[in-house]
């Protein structure tokens, strides 16, 4: 409902305030008068008269309206009847997404826009104040007003472009997951769910999708109380194996749309990943895969940690040390752990103590201090 | 809505380019000015042409060279009239100085 009135009234703020007071008039006259046979439709007819009602008093005060261009004409004639709603959904995604915003503020914007998340629930979710979120979405919603960012689906040769941008930032939603009270991984898996609905021909929606519901699987058996648990150890009972099938059902339709790209080929590393035995060297080939698409040393590096679980850590370790990554924690433990494994215990143990000296949580410090106990 | 487009390049970028890319570049800057939606556009001399202009206690101060001492100077500037933003970031990406390693700066225009 929000996101037709955002596209009719080119406003969020407007539009959430007519939403308010459709929803605020429903619930003093429903009771008495009973709901009408189409509450949506009365909702959204109801929420148009009263920004209408609004715009009109504004503009005889002479105030200044920014809208985005809406006739005269069709503001006179609009219908009672209407009880068509245009899902708009897919309009609001690009245009909080869209790459002139910043990050932060895309991110905040989607979240409050199509998350329905409250402005305080948001800022807790990012450990900030409420004022600071606050002003991150005003940030935002001034500069689409300013700089007239269109309420559209972009048009097909930006699309792709547009499309990764929106799929990077509900998948940095996801990955904030893990931080704060609020459940926004699942938040994230929510977005990913809706972006595929509204996009069903575009196979990396569902590779993403595919990606979050897998890893998402898995989280019960990631942490042992304050110990991080490393894949291979991890007890597979605490699993949630209904999602790990929706997900492959997700990454099955991606692939069946032809999905090549980055997203599809992470959501088959994840699902490959939860087979029984690993096919490591199938791994290892989509990480190279993946490193060729998107020139990543982070996935050169894992996929090199493939290469040893296929049972060459020695080519592991050179590919390892081909990448320049000092200053990365992983990088430095999994050169520790190649390193032991091919009987170099000092060299595994300088590299372990690097790791340590980089490592921010305390499940990763517990982690790699009983590595170096072991050695 | 009207934007401003300010087209910033390392000095002598044009000169590193190899003849073909440079007459490209000429040809695309030319079909900008020509695009019925740019309302105006201008290159702009070389930095060293530049004097900055303050006034403080009644008296005018000049000192020479550009505003910015940055690697990238200001080298054009255009006044596109578009329908949004989309529309006009294209035409900016267009601007040959944006693949060689310039930048372009759109803002919109205060309407009056």
């Amino acid at each position: 409902m929000l996101a037709s009135l955002v596209g009719f009234l080119g406003d969020f703020d407007k539009a959430e305030e007519a939403a308010q007071e459709a929803f605020a008039i429903a619930a003093e006259r429903w009771p008495v008068s009973g709901a009408p046979s189409n509450p949506g439709g009365w909702l959204v007819t109801t929420a148009r008269n009263r920004a209408i009602d609004r715009i009109r008093r504004e503009r005889t005060l002479a105030a200044k309206i920014h809208l985005l261009p809406v006739s005269e004409a069709a503001m006179d004639e609009f219908d009672f009847d209407d009880t068509a709603i245009k899902d708009e959904r897919l309009e609001l995604i690009f245009t909080c997404c869209h790459p002139a915003l910043a990050l932060d503020g895309q991110v905040a914007l989607t979240l409050r826009a199509l998350g329905g998340l409250e402005t305080a629930e948001i800022a807790r979710a990012f450990l900030v104040s409420e004022e600071t979120m606050k002003r991150r979405l005003s940030r935002a919603k001034a500069k689409i007003k300013a700089t007239g960012i269109p309420f559209a689906v972009p048009d097909a040769h930006l699309l792709p472009d547009r499309l990764d941008a929106v799929l990077a930032v509900i998948y940095l939603i996801y990955n904030e997951g893990y931080s704060g009270r609020v459940d926004l991984a699942a938040e994230a898996i929510r977005l990913g769910k809706m972006l595929a609905a509204l996009m069903p021909d575009e196979p990396e929606t569902y590779g993403l999708l595919a990606l979050m519901t897998i890893h998402h699987a898995r989280r019960r058996a990631r942490f042992s109380g304050e110990d991080l648990v490393l894949l291979g150890d991890q007890d597979r009972s605490l699993w949630d194996h209904e999602q790990i099938a929706a997900g492959r059902a997700a990454l099955d339709r991606g692939l069946a749309l032809s999905g090549r790209g980055a997203y599809v080929i992470q959501a088959a590393i994840a699902s490959l990943q939860t087979a029984e035995p690993i096919d490591w060297p199938q791994v290892a080939e989509l990480y190279r895969r993946l490193a060729d698409l998107t020139g990543s040393a982070v996935v050169e590096l894992n996929g090199a940690v493939a290469l040893a679980q296929a049972g060459d850590p020695a080519a592991a370790l050179a590919a390892v040390e081909r990448l320049d990554l000092d200053g990365y924690l992983y990088f430095h433990s999994t050169r520790g752990e190649l390193l032991r494994r091919l009987g170099r215990d000092d060299e595994a143990r300088a590299a372990y103590r690097r790791a340590l000296e980089l490592a921010a949580s305390v499940p990763e410090q517990r982690f790699l201090t009983r590595r170096l106990e072991e050695l | 809505m009207q934007y401003a487009l300010m087209i910033y390049a390392e000095p002598g970028y044009g000169e590193a380019l190899p003849e073909a890319e440079r007459a490209a570049v000429l040809t695309e800057f030319s079909a900008l000015v020509d695009d019925p939606r740019c309302v105006s556009a201008v290159q702009l001399q070389p930095a060293e042409t530049a004097t900055c202009v303050r006034v403080t206690g009644g008296r005018t101060l000049m000192t020479d060279g550009p505003f910015a001492d940055t690697k990238e100077v200001l080298g054009g500037l255009c006044l596109i009239e578009a329908a949004n933003l989309d529309e006009v970031i294209e035409l900016a990406a267009g601007i040959p100085v944006a693949r060689f390693g310039g930048v372009v700066e759109v803002r919109p225009v205060v309407a009056r």
